[in-house]
């Protein structure tokens, strides 16, 4: 059960997350990972073969609204946030 | 070699709801930017998405009405990826449990019906839309699509040429406008279709390397695209080299196809089920609720309508290809129980003039009973077939009754025999000449005089009493001049 997450998959893992790690962080993380998936492991030690699957952990079905209208945000208070914006969309660095 | 194509399509469609799948911000599209959002679209943090009912709704009627198994339990998934116009950084979907697999498509081919499997209908919600700056290195996001809802419609890959493709994406773009789930719409983007295709030598059994096809916005695009993407995999494949598995764009200017440049990072979306969302159990009962609520589809009334009115295969394809307008043609039949002079009239008439407008039936002026009049008018010999014509334009025009033109106008026919004698000698009086040439065996020359008492009569008079007056006329003269 050593080393069961690579630098790579840590890498791999990173990028998609769009995270920057130090050398350092990435075998740090790495030592991380392993001994939490380690831990997790242990529940595959229990025979679950009779057991239903699980869908959630809230044992309610259907919790829907209706199709009703309601008001919308304010756009001064939708692009408060935005990093950059000329009072009608939200700015971003070009894609594509 | 004779090569084949493999062709898979990927469709999806926007519901024709009024508020977001998980918030009740309105769908309404053209709205200024950012201005139908709120903070479950925006993906604020603290909130909680709550499905919309008639959205769930939508998507059963289009899982019966492609025949497919619907699923008892029905969860939705996060999709993790990062893109600007991706608000939480993940889309919510439907991974694991789609809401109904394994459903079929009848579609017309020039070979005869084909049924086309369906591998999956599941619910997901749209991403905003990105503008790009021509000039600056920056995008503008609106996020008013953001949270729309959609159903993707994932085929088998059973289609094997552009038409089959075509017909496919109609079949269905019929169904889900009949539905009224999806306005159809592929130019607005409310009917949105990617292909996947590969070609092989046929009589191979394994799948080529395929293709992922984007940014095809038309029935016309679809085929030339696909056309275009089987001519470039078979090129590669003769010339010994390998077809790239990758996405590529259509470029409709160019009329080819262009690779992304994409790190083809194997997509790893890490799907999960979203936590937010409690599953949707989908009944028997509820099944058949909806069902009682599903109407006549396209395929069942075009067959229905070349039985019940028997009518050319052509005819029911065109009446029945748009909901309202078959109901239109059944109107009007009710009026007036003549179902291919309806289906005349409708396909020659009313719909030239709608398609010159650019309107659809439900913008037509003429109602169907107005039209039912017209056609009663004709019947009964009240109006010719000609000046029909001339009314009708003038219908569509003002809106006005048939019979209130025909009345105010006084183009009623002339049936008044005694009358028309009258109007023949004339003809036949001052045109010598032409008598000269009948009595000489031109038969033709009958259609000159016909000619010149519609003239006289401005076009009103009875063609066919005109035809038999003439001849008698013409005929007495023939034996006194022996
Ligand atoms: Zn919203």
């Amino acid at each position: 059960m050593e080393n069961k997450i690579t630098i790579d998959q840590v890498r791999h893992i990173a990028s998609l997350a769009r995270l920057e790690l130090a050398n350092e962080e990435e075998k740090r993380i790495a030592r991380q990972l392993a001994s939490i998936l380690e831990y997790v492991e242990k529940l595959n030690e229990l025979d679950t073969s009779n057991v239903k699957p699980m869908h959630h952990a809230v044992e309610r079905t259907n919790i829907f609204r209706e199709d009703v209208l309601k008001q919308s945000l304010e756009r001064e208070k939708v692009l408060a946030n935005a990093p950059e914006t000329d009072g009608v969309f939200f700015i971003v660095p070009r894609v594509l | 070699m004779n090569y084949e194509a493999v062709i898979g399509l990927e469709v999806h469609i926007q519901l024709l709801t009024n508020t977001k799948m998980f918030c009740g911000c309105s769908t309404k599209f053209g709205m200024p930017p950012n201005t139908n959002v709120c903070p479950i679209c925006l993906g604020m943090p603290g909130v909680l998405p709550v499905p919309n009912k008639k959205a769930i709704e939508f998507a059963i009627r289009l899982a019966l009405a492609t025949n497919c198994t619907i699923s008892p339990v029905n969860q939705f998934a996060r999709k993790n990826y990062f893109y600007p116009d991706l608000p939480k950084n993940y889309q919510i979907s439907q991974y694991e449990l789609p809401i109904a697999e394994n459903g079929w498509l009848e579609i017309e081919t020039k070979n005869g019906a084909r049924k086309i499997g369906i591998v999956r209908i599941h619910m997901e919600e749209d991403a905003g839309k990105l503008i790009h700056d021509e000039n600056k290195p920056l995008s503008y996001v609106d996020f008013n699509r953001a949270g729309v809802p959609l159903l993707e419609i994932v085929s088998q890959p059973d289609i094997r040429t552009p038409e089959e493709a075509t017909s496919y994406l109609k079949t269905l773009r019929d169904i889900v406008v009949y539905l009224d789930i999806c306005d159809g719409n592929m130019e607005e983007g409310s009917f949105r279709c990617d292909a996947n295709i590969s070609v092989r030598p046929i009589g191979q059994k394994e799948l080529g390397v395929k293709t992922e096809l984007k940014n095809i916005n038309s029935f016309k695009n679809i085929q030339k695209a696909l056309e275009f993407e089987i001519r470039r995999q078979t090129a590669l494949l003769e010339r010994g080299e390998e077809v790239i598995q990758e996405t590529r764009l259509w470029d409709p200017a160019k009329g080819i196809t262009v690779g992304m440049r994409t790190k083809e990072e194997a997509h790893d979306y890490r799907y999960f089920p979203d936590p937010d969302l409690v599953p949707i159990a989908i009944d028997k009962s509820w099944i058949e609720e909806i069902e009682k609520t599903l109407p006549e589809l396209p395929g069942p009334k075009r067959k229905r309508f070349v039985q019940q009115y028997k009518l050319p295969e052509y005819d029911a394809e065109v009446l029945t290809s748009d909901k309202n307008l078959a109901n239109f043609f059944e109107e009007v039949v009710s009026l007036f129980p003549k179902p291919k002079m309806v289906s005349n009239w409708i396909m020659s008439e009313l719909l030239r003039k709608l398609n010159e407008e650019g309107c659809s039936i439900s913008d037509s002026t003429i109602s169907a009973s107005n039209l039912a009049e017209l056609l009663e008018l004709i019947d009964d010999q009240t109006i010719s077939g000609k000046i029909a014509k001339s009314v009708f334009e003038e219908m569509y025009e003002t809106g006005k009754r048939a019979s209130t033109i025909v009345e105010e106008k006084g183009l009623k026919q002339v049936t008044d025999a005694d009358f028309l004698e009258k109007v023949v000698s004339e003809v036949i009086k001052e045109n010598p000449k032409e008598v000269e040439k009948y009595l000489k065996g031109a038969e033709k020359v009958i259609g000159f005089f016909v000619g010149q008492v519609m003239k006289k009569t401005q076009g009103k008079a009875n063609p066919r009493l005109v035809n038999e007056l003439l001849r008698n006329k013409l005929k007495e003269i023939k034996n006194d001049s022996v």
